[in-house]
């Protein structure tokens, strides 16, 4: 009878999660007239401002996940290292992102690096793109630093890093050949996670003005009919893409690196 | 001066003094061990020679140079750690081959470089292995040839065969001492294990809060001990009193027999002083100094020796004995006669 009792919930809750899914991805098959076809998805795919502004999101995510590496693995690496007692000092900076909304993040950035400031950031396009790589970096930031900290915490950084440096090694070959070898598992399901983030990311993109693919998801869902239903099943599929490759290296690093 | 010369170095963590004073030299090509308690500063003094702690005073030198503020990767010291420490993402070949891919050598060098050190520790078959497909040994052993590759002037051994099982302790230790006379490097070992540092050293150095309480070599140190601390830490000892009777002269008695030590006593006529005995200087048959009577309370049979505990009228001693074939061992109960030199006691401060 318990059994029952959890299996019907479980049920309730599927169709609750995966009814409306099913809907759009019904829908968004129906653009043909009285049979289903992917007219939608090839008329999405055609769109050239849908090419741009979802090549442009995707470089910013790319860049994103590199600019967030480089801040995120040296400084979690040398806290851990020489600075244990502030570790909750970074848990704390690092839970801000999700406690502040990115609107009042944005405003602020307004405020400091508008045209008439001491940095000006957002008087250039290139400027603005990196004012918004800035603010995805912060958005992604609680992601990136747990996973991070998470590989480091398996490792023996300590030892690890004095067998380098008795080696021979400085600073950065440490970093790059010893610490980020092994712990590339834990970036790159930080890395997964802030493409998602990044792709699906609107409220920074329109405030700053920038053609990204989460402000475009916005504007078709004003002015098209069955097209952004194809653009929500899309990225859907993405994001699950890159939780799937989570897995799928977290699983692979297991075979390869099994403990003693 | 000594190839490592280690000055006057002391180490304060805030409040807490943990190396004092601590003087060593360290001939080329000597393999010196630090024994001591744990927390006794042995690790301390060996991260200070490796460079990952600076000395709050004093100076470490090698080959005439002074490296107390050079950074750990400039020192060229090699380095093996308890826990091996190996790079889980290398291979073996990998692994060893570290060191001197920092220092820039040609590939081809560093495959022959690899080739040989693989060779020397005896796994030579294994270059192309993960660190998690070799056993503990294997892995020290790959620490240790990736330790040497560089060819450092040093070698720092942090109690390398304590996470490993006892038998291939044993074999390890010989493995290293054989390596290190092959390459004749400068070696500093630390261990808690006074077998391991009697077994494996030139030199050992007897630690205690911080200080170095006797250097010498294993023999002297055992027979020799110049404290209470080392008598009691290197080996088993057993304590007897003994009463003054003619300090100048070194005459003692023991319960109630007299005895002439080799050394004048450092105590007032009618004072108490504790001398101390190693169990191997006990015997039950043939001649002594003292023959004290007692009777055997435990017998522990241990193969080559048998190990004894007799009661007399003041405590217990220990002595073991050579197993000989064609003479049963007393038996538990037995009333026998402990037998000793006066030259085999020793006077402890
Ligand atoms: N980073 C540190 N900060 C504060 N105290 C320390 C630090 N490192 C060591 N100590 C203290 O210094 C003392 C000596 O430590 P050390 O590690 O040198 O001992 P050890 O002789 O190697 O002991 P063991 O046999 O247990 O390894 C200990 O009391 C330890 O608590
Ligand atoms: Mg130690």
């Amino acid at each position: 009878m318990k059994r029952f009792w959890a299996w019907a919930a479980i049920g309730v809750a599927a169709v609750y999660f995966f009814l409306p899914l099913l809907g759009m991805l019904e829908f968004s098959l129906k653009m043909r007239r009285g049979e289903y076809s992917l007219d939608a998805y090839a008329s999405v795919l055609g769109d050239p401002q849908f090419q741009a502004s979802f090549g442009y999101s995707v470089i910013m995510a790319g860049l994103t996940i590199v600019f967030g590496v480089l801040i995120v693995v040296p400084t979690v690496f040398w806290v851990r290292l020489k600075l244990p007692r502030l570790r909750p000092v970074m848990e704390f900076v690092t839970l801000l992102p999700l406690v502040i909304p990115p609107i009042v993040i944005v405003f602020g950035y307004v405020r400091l690096f508008n045209t008439s400031s001491w940095l000006p950031l957002t008087g250039s396009a290139l400027g603005t793109d990196f004012l918004l790589l800035c603010g995805y970096a912060v958005l992604s930031l609680p992601y990136m630093y747990r996973a991070v900290d998470t590989g480091l915490a398996a490792i023996d950084l300590r030892t690890l890093t004095e067998a380098a440096q008795s080696l021979g090694a400085g600073w950065i070959t440490v970093l790059a050949r010893v610490i980020l070898p092994n712990v590339l598992v834990a970036v790159l399901s930080g890395a997964f996670l802030t493409f998602a983030i990044v792709i699906g990311e609107y409220v920074f993109a329109a405030l700053l003005d920038r053609p990204a693919f989460g402000p475009y998801l916005v504007w078709a869902g004003g002015n098209k009919a069955y097209e952004p239903a194809a653009l929500a099943v899309m990225t859907f599929a993405l994001t699950w893409g890159c939780m799937a490759l989570i897995q799928a290296v977290t699983r692979f690093s297991k075979h390869t690196r099994m403990p003693r | 001066m000594a190839y490592l010369d280690l000055s006057a170095l002391e180490k304060s963590y805030g409040a807490n003094h943990v190396v004092k004073s601590f003087d060593l030299g360290i001939e080329q090509g000597e393999f010196v061990s630090l024994l001591g308690p744990s927390g006794c500063g042995k690790t301390t003094v060996l991260r200070m020679v490796a460079g990952f702690e600076t000395p709050s005073a004093g100076a470490i030198r090698i080959g005439g140079q002074e490296v107390t503020h050079l950074r750990p990767n400039q020192r060229n010291i090699g380095m093996v750690f308890q826990a091996y420490a190996l790079f889980p993402n290398l291979t073996v070949a990998q692994n060893v081959g570290f060191g001197l891919k920092i220092a820039g050598l040609p590939s081809r060098e560093i495959a022959l470089r690899v080739a040989d050190m693989l060779e020397l520790i005896g796994l030579p078959e294994m270059g192309s292995r993960y660190p998690f497909q070799l056993s503990g040994g294997q892995q020290q052993r790959v620490a240790l040839a990736r330790a040497l590759a560089p060819r450092p002037r040093v070698l720092l051994l942090d109690e390398p065969l304590s996470a490993l099982d006892a038998k291939i302790r044993v074999s390890l230790r010989a493995e290293i001492r054989d390596i290190q006379r092959k390459l004749g490097i400068t070696t500093i070992f630390v261990t808690h294990d006074q077998e391991e540092a009697l077994s494996m050293s030139d030199r050992v150095v007897v630690m205690n809060g911080g200080r170095a309480e006797q250097v010498g070599a294993p023999f002297e140190v055992y027979n020799q001990p110049k404290t209470r601390f080392v008598a009691n830490f290197v080996g088993t000892l057993n304590a007897l009193e003994a009463i003054v009777t003619d300090p100048g002269a070194g005459k003692v008695t023991i319960q109630g027999q007299p005895l002439r030590l080799p050394q004048a006593v450092q105590a007032q006529a009618g004072a108490v002083l504790t001398l101390a005995l190693r169990p191997e200087a006990v015997h039950l048959h043939g001649d002594g100094d003292i023959s004290l009577p007692a009777r055997i309370a435990e017998l522990q049979f241990m193969g080559s020796v048998i190990r004894v505990n007799a009661e007399h009228a003041m405590g217990v001693i220990k002595l073991d004995l050579f197993n000989k074939p064609d003479t049963p061992p007393p038996a538990v109960g037995e009333d026998i006669a402990l037998r000793f030199w006066a030259k085999d006691l020793i006077a402890l401060d």
